[in-house]
């Protein structure tokens, strides 16, 4: 699942392990291995009514609905996709704590019908902690048609736990889930797991420990709290701490110094995960039978898609192409509202005029209020309604692990993490999603660097600004909009630039290190559902964003008119401010006014340009602008040039984050000193980058 | 003795040990690399790095450094 909008709001995470339940309410866990569907599984139980309380683990957010079933009603909690529960990431650690102290009642376990055998080692786990299990199979469709035939009823019988063929996006097995899920939840149906058993030495020791953690056991698995001691789980051993008892402990202490294992820590979590491993390999050679002929549809399509010549030309092509279907696809809507909206404006001036409202009123109201409204929706929403969509097609498609996976080498260079890449994907969206997903890189290190530069992605609310500047400038040079599209996608590939470039420089100064590990999962290719992108890109992504741009504009175009109307001497105070800020604008290409509208923009960046129009309509040169058109000759009557053009989108591009990115960031990294740095770097960069383009526009005497 | 990252692309390794420690170890064993898995070199990306493998039925790119910690026969 995608990051969603809704990851802003974060939570602590500790709070929600115990969840509120009333009498016949369960709380069930959803756990598995990530890209397993599991979120699709959480959806098709709830039915998409998912809770506004989402809280986000690590990496997804952790999504909590409801459905009922035979008058019970049962809270469904979506845990963070995990390989394993053995605590090496936070994931991992979420995952298994909310298992064992939170007080779910069930866990349902989703695994992967294309991708059996990794999957079970997490299922063999999980059956040692919990015996309240059900095991839903999932994607049992794409499992067929690669002619993989799963023996569920055997693989119930092996297992011990019950076992659901599910198809859930397609709501297949989804009701039988249901069935085996309220019989395990409600004491129906009692499991009885036949759990992995390790070599002799270790399992003598388990025995050995199990009569004093026997007295525990209804709190927590004894078989696995013995196995987590003798591992050495620190962590874990320091939270049971609190539900032993001192004198429990010291015979612990005893039994383990009486009976030291030949292994040490590492050969024997080596021997543990080996022999888990075997076990499912045995398992999966049994009741799993796969027919299918070698040619595999995925690797021909990885072929093309990450291949040494076609893979990254093929990226930039998509990434044109969905420019290019968003500036053209725009182009049209987007006037066709503003016409609606300022046809409507004109029925608001004549009451406004029949109630004999003070002009004043009328300027607040209308002139700021409303027209910069009209402005961020009609700009707004046609390219975000566009672009959100497609962008989530090739997240269901699996596409982004592939770019990850082909810019990786660049990333590498620049001793940042591999994975940077998808927190930039995500920036794309919403730089705030964007820095909270740095959180699937693990390396303190890497993930700052990720978060200092993941502004240099430009987000959906920088976006409309370049593709409105590029349009007005470029439109008419070019048929069908092909030069704005080139334009946008040049811009955003000297973002990408630059953010390897900080990211190297931030590797040799103040971010020294080597780059850490880097596994990364190319999942198999899958067709998007195409009702579950317009539901998850128009509700989750284009109206959140759209209505938090309506929120801060609003304000921000009252504030505008007021300030552009309240007049010092001859000139209205925006207009001294905007002349105050004109030298040193003109220094980096810009005016006064612009710079003005970046910093007043700072709340959020998709005010910037409505901000900027009303100012320079403000100052006498009053123009309708009924369509968006008539932008280019307000920004021409402004003394525009390419120059200014080039360097107003450059500014966009890499200058300071906005408030909400700044707030995350600080949330984020719980520093002061980042945050500010997080501020200053594109500031500089964005300062140094736009005195440059005006030096050679100068030397070359074409600005 | 063999690395993986020197392994051929479309070859089929088995592990013999992993070199590395700690939470990669850890992050190793849970993907499945254990000491007698099948581990098939996929391919590797536009500059030689990273490679694809196919581990457990899983693709899973590993760069260069990671790969080279998994000692095979």
């Amino acid at each position: 699942m995608g990051l969603t909008y809704q990851s802003t709001k974060a939570t602590a995470l500790k709070d929600t392990f115990q969840i509120k339940k009333n009498p016949g309410q369960y709380v069930i866990a959803l756990a598995g291995n990530p890209n397993t569907g599991k979120s699709t599984v959480f959806n098709s139980l709830t039915g998409l009514r998912q809770h506004t309380g989402n809280w986000p683990g690590k990496t997804v957010v952790n999504a909590r609905g409801e459905f009922s079933y035979n008058d019970d009603e049962f809270i469904l909690v979506d845990l963070p996709g995990t390989y394993s529960l053995f605590s090496s990431s936070v994931e991992e650690e979420v995952a298994r704590d909310f298992i064992c102290f939170g007080n779910t009642d069930a866990v349902i376990v989703v695994v992967d019908a294309t991708c059996l055998e990794r999957n079970l080692n997490l299922v063999y786990q999980l059956m040692e902690l919990t015996d309240k299990l059900v095991l839903c199979i999932n994607l049992i469709d794409e499992a067929k048609s690669k002619k993989i035939e799963i023996d569920a009823k055997g693989l119930e019988s092996e297992l011990g736990i019950p076992v659901v063929l599910c198809a859930a996006r397609s709501d297949i097995g989804i009701s039988d889930l249901k069935a085996a899920l309220y019989q395990v939840a409600t004491g129906i149906i009692k499991p009885s797991t036949n759990v992995v058993y390790y070599e002799g030495p270790i399992e003598a020791l388990l025995t050995k420990l199990n009569p004093i953690l026997m007295k525990y056991a209804k709190n927590i698995n004894p078989r696995w709290l013995a196995l987590r001691i003798i591992d050495g789980d620190e962590k874990l051993i320091e939270s049971i701490k609190d539900y032993i008892t001192d004198e429990d402990l010291d015979n612990i202490e005893i039994i383990l110094e009486e009976n030291k294992l030949a292994y040490d820590k590492q050969a024997l979590r080596d021997s543990i995960a080996s022999t888990i491993y075997n076990k499912v390999e045995h398992v999966t050679k049994t009741y799993v039978k796969n027919s299918s002929k070698k040619v595999n549809r995925d690797r021909l399509i990885d072929n093309y898609i990450t291949s040494k010549v076609f893979g990254i030309p093929l990226m930039l092509l998509t990434l044109a192409l969905i420019l290019w279907i968003t500036i053209s696809g725009a182009n049209y809507p987007s006037s066709l509202l503003a016409k609606f909206f300022f046809g409507i404006e004109g029925k608001i001036t004549i009451f406004f005029n029949y109630i004999q409202a003070p002009d004043w009123v009328h300027g607040v109201l209308v002139l700021g209020l409303y027209r910069t409204l009209v402005w961020v929706i009609s700009v707004m929403l046609p390219p975000m309604a566009i672009f959100f969509p497609l962008f989530t097609i090739l997240e269901d498609l699996g596409y982004l692990p592939r770019v990850a996976f082909n810019m990786d080498h660049l990333f590498k260079k620049a001793c940042a993490h591999g994975k940077q890449c998808l927190t930039m994907c995500m920036g794309f969206g919403c730089n705030a999603a964007g820095i909270i997903s740095c959180r699937i890189i693990d390396s303190p290190r890497e993930r700052l660097i990720a978060i200092l530069t993941n502004n240099f992605v430009p987000c959906n609310g920088r976006f409309p600004t370049l593709i409105a500047i590029s349009t007005v400038f470029l439109v008419s040079r070019g048929k069908y909009g092909i030069l704005p599209v080139l334009s946008v996608t040049g811009l955003v590939v000297i973002g990408i630039a630059i953010t390897l470039l900080v990211s190297y420089l931030l590797s040799k100064t103040i971010l020294k290190g080597i780059p850490s590990t880097f596994t990364l999962e190319l999942p198999p290719y899958r067709i998007p559902r195409i009702g579950q992108v317009l539901y998850r890109s128009i509700i989750d992504r284009t109206i959140f964003v759209l209505w938090r741009a309506i929120i801060i504009a609003a304000p921000a175009g009252v504030i505008t008119w007021i300030f552009g109307n309240i007049y010092i001497r001859d000139l209205g105070i925006i207009g001294h401010v905007a002349g105050f800020l004109n030298p040193a604008a003109r220094l980096i290409g810009l005016d006064g006014f612009i710079l003005m509208a970046f910093i007043l923009g700072l709340p959020a960046n998709e005010i910037v340009l409505p901000i900027l129009l009303m100012s320079y309509l403000s100052t006498g040169s009053m123009i309708e602008f009924e369509s968006i058109d008539s932008l280019r000759r307000i920004l021409l009557d402004n003394g525009w040039t390419y120059l200014t053009a080039l360097n107003t989108m450059l500014f966009c591009l890499l200058h300071w984050p906005c408030a909400t990115s700044l707030l995350t960031i600080k949330k984020e990294t719980a520093s002061i000193k980042w945050t500010l740095l997080a501020a200053l770097i594109p500031t500089g960069v964005a300062i140094i980058v736009c005195s440059i383009t005006t030096l050679i526009f100068k030397l070359f005497g074409w600005g | 003795m063999l690395k993986l990252h020197n392994a051929n692309v479309g070859s089929v390794v088995t592990v013999k040990d992993l070199t590395s420690t700690g939470l990669l170890r850890e992050r190793m064993l849970a993907l499945g690399l254990t000491k007698g898995a099948q581990v098939e070199v996929v391919r590797r990306g536009p500059s030689g790095d990273p490679t694809v493998f196919n581990i457990r039925g899983a693709m899973i790119a590993l760069r260069n450094e990671e790969a080279s910690m998994i000692t095979i026969s």
